[in-house]
């Protein structure tokens, strides 16, 4: 593959002292002195690249100290860049001064790992809540997963607003709905909104600290449930990691069932969303209708797979659930009915003026903006961000077709929605090409185990858009560091800037738009 | 307008009988109700729903009780937004340390008689999360539960029959 992108950025640090990391699978990387970790940044912003995640490690089971990591993309061009860093000094420079997407992904860092980026302007801790013991560093290998810990008195510092008839509105993190928890605070002036601080960190598992524990094999159902509506895209994205870093082989039958669950996971995440969103506009029939629809998809996974939501169905080496010939024909009946229903639906979303009242223009999330945040997935679609990693870096089958993927620059609730119903039409057809294509054989190979401290890189693009996976194998057999970040991670801030200028009761709307995984953010 | 009449009508009834109860579906715990308010729960149950730490796939099916195929409505059950109207609550996911108080003062929240209920494999045991420094596993850890509705996640009819039989209705 050329990398000419990645070339134009090395220009700018020529004569630095930078040397290939031999010991990734699936990316390029590089190590770079700490020193240059920022001038990175840097030479990769100024060519294009966006910085897809930020996170550290602790390789001292390695014989090493701790390390930070930032990943850039451009299109299909990925690139690692890692600095180590000394543990008595772990300190290493702010990529803030060139990425937003920086701030969460290093308040993160500092929280949960006690490595600080120096010149950081806002170090308030990030998933880590005020009651947590100041020293407590999850992510270190010398921090006891395993003891409760104490809660302490402590305090978060909120962004604040004054001024004559400014109020303050805390929702969450119990919602009113069925929902996932989370809070937002919204300062407002009657109902206008002029300013919203999201506040995560409430299912914070330890998922990231509990890989750690597992092994390589055990690791895929704790993926599967690291956002429980995105499991095959999660599953999958974990074991092409651990696949990349020990060069297993998939048999090609695999790679074609998997496409098929992560479109089904898709459509049946769509159609739930599209009629969720009418349904806060009190457009309750459209929720009901695609509520059916989407049911139809859930049995039939059930008939066919064995679970409604299809979770364990990827595994390593393959999928565990093969499809009959019977199997094919329900599957291409129930999308031929789907899709006959759908389209009556959707005549009947372009035709209602009072839901378009509420959809258009409202949480309008600027191109410009959505491109300094670097968001993903379908919000990045609706907002003028063309990447689809189906696309951009298409991974087996998806380099043998043609994926359409559609682009609105509006940016508001209805574009996130049409986007959607767009992927929709887009999946039911690839679905019908993979499954006419399906090639015979095996659906399972034995997968290798990594060698002591590869890393596999993958990219997954799940319903919400980019999904990462970096796996650092461990001694003996044990994952050292696994790194998850679901598009929710970076697009989350993105709803921060949509909401400016919006009414606070059209703020349930413009979220269900969005609708990003708590789960998956704060893991 | 019209294209919404005919939809509805097409579309017809699509609520489905709901399947015997799988009694290894359920764990009931605890005390049960006397009889008198066995009686008043019985035939209108409202439910605060609380996710203490879940992945969210117990939530997608417990949307999926709501929907025309199941139709919880049509037991009584309802889903309130205060804990104050609540009689039930209904709780997913390992208890997650930084979910711990709002969850406890939701149950505080909720008046006498309460019934709680957890579902799913992480609310019986904490499930592929188990017990750590950020998860507190069983919900049972945390507050007095009821029963508990097993399956990762259990299915829209599943849940029903759970909270059915909790209440002394199946």
């Amino acid at each position: 593959m050329k990398k000419d992108k990645i070339k134009e950025a090395f220009a700018g640090l020529v004569g630095a002292d930078i040397t290939p990391d031999n010991a990734h699978r699936g990316v390029s990387a590089i190590n770079a002195p700490r020193e240059l970790f920022s001038q990175c940044a840097g030479a990769f912003k100024d060519a294009g690249f966006r910085l897809v995640a930020e996170w550290a490690l602790d390789e001292t089971p390695l014989g090493r100290g701790f390390a930070v990591c930032a990943a850039y993309a451009h299109k299909k061009e990925y690139i690692v860049v890692k600095s180590s860093l000394p543990i008595d000094d772990a300190v290493f420079p702010t990529l803030t001064g060139k990425y937003v997407a920086a701030f969460r992904f290093e308040r993160q860092i500092h929280s949960l790992f006690g490595i600080t980026a120096f010149g950081h302007p806002d170090l308030r801790p990030w998933i880590k809540h005020e009651d947590w013991p100041a020293g407590a560093f999850p992510l270190r290998k010398n921090f006891n997963a395993s003891a409760k810990m104490e809660r302490v008195k402590g305090e978060y510092r909120w962004i604040r607003a004054e001024g004559e008839g400014v109020f303050e509105i805390a929702v969450g993190p119990v919602h009113a709905g069925i929902i996932e928890p989370g809070h937002f605070r919204f300062q407002s002036v009657g109902e206008d909104i002029i300013n919203l601080e999201t506040r995560f960190g409430y299912v914070h598992k330890g998922i990231e600290k509990r890989f750690e524990e597992l092994s390589f094999e055990g690791g895929v159902k704790l993926a599967g449930r690291v956002s429980g509506d995105t499991t095959v895209a999660h599953s999958l994205a974990y074991c092409r990691a651990i696949e990349t870093a020990s060069g297993s082989v998939v048999p090609r039958r695999a790679h074609w069932l998997r496409a098929v669950f992560l479109e089904l996971e898709r459509i049946a995440n769509h159609l739930g969303d599209i009629g969720a969103i009418c349904n806060d506009t009190a457009f309750t029939f459209m929720h009901y209708q695609m509520a059916i629809l989407r049911e139809k998809i859930l049995k039939t996974n059930y008939k066919l797979f064995g679970h409604r939501l299809t979770m364990d169905v990827v595994t390593l080496g393959g999928v565990r659930v093969d499809i009959t010939d019977g199997g094919v024909n329900a599957l291409l009946v129930l999308l031929d009915e789907m899709l006959k229903e759908f389209e009556r639906l959707v005549k009947i979303y372009e035709d209602n003026p009072s839901l378009e009242d509420r959809v258009y223009s409202t949480g309008i999330l600027a191109p410009d903006i959505a491109a300094e945040l670097g968001v993903v997935g379908f919000v990045g679609r609706a907002s003028g961000q063309a990447g689809d990693a189906r696309i951009d870096c298409p991974f087996t089958p998806y380099d043998e077709f043609i994926v359409k993927a559609p682009l609105l620059r509006s940016g508001d609730v209805h574009a996130r929605a049409w986007v959607r119903i767009e992927e929709v039409r887009e999946s039911v057809r690839l679905i019908r090409e993979l499954i006419g294509t399906l090639p015979s054989g095996l659906f399972q190979a034995k997968c290798l185990t990594p060698l002591e401290g590869v890393a596999g890189f993958s990219v997954v693009e799940g319903w919400r858009g980019e999904i990462i996976y970096w796996v650092q194998a461990g001694r003996d057999g044990v994952i050292n560091r696994c790194m998850v970040r679901d598009p929710s991670s970076v697009n989350w801030l993105s709803i921060e800037q949509a909401i400016k200028g919006n009414i606070v009761p059209d703020f349930p709307l413009c979220n269900k738009s969005f609708n990003q995984s708590y789960s998956g953010h704060d893991l | 307008m019209l294209k919404i009449f005919r939809q509805i009508l097409r579309t017809g009834v699509v609520t489905e009988e709901l399947p015997l109860v799988d009694e290894s579906k359920v764990t009931l715990t605890g005390a049960r109700l006397n009889e008198e308010v066995m009686k008043r729960f019985a035939n209108s149950l409202t439910i605060r729903f609380v996710d203490a730490g879940s992945c969210n796939a117990c939530e997608l099916e417990l949307n999926a009780v709501n929907n025309p195929i199941y139709d919880a409505e049509r037991f009584g059950i309802h889903f309130t937004a205060s804990p104050r109207f609540a009689d039930m609550l209904l709780v997913t996911g390992p208890v997650s340390r930084n979910m711990e108080v709002a969850l406890k003062r939701t149950y505080d929240a909720i008046p006498h008689p309460k019934l709680v209920v957890a579902m799913g494999v992480c609310g019986f045991n904490g499930g592929v999360f188990g017990e750590s420094y950020a998860s507190l596993g069983s919900v049972g850890n945390v507050i007095p539960v009821n029963a508990y509705i097993h399956g990762c996640p259990p299915s829209p009819a599943d849940i029903l029959n759970g909270i059915l039989r909790v209440i002394g209705r199946k």
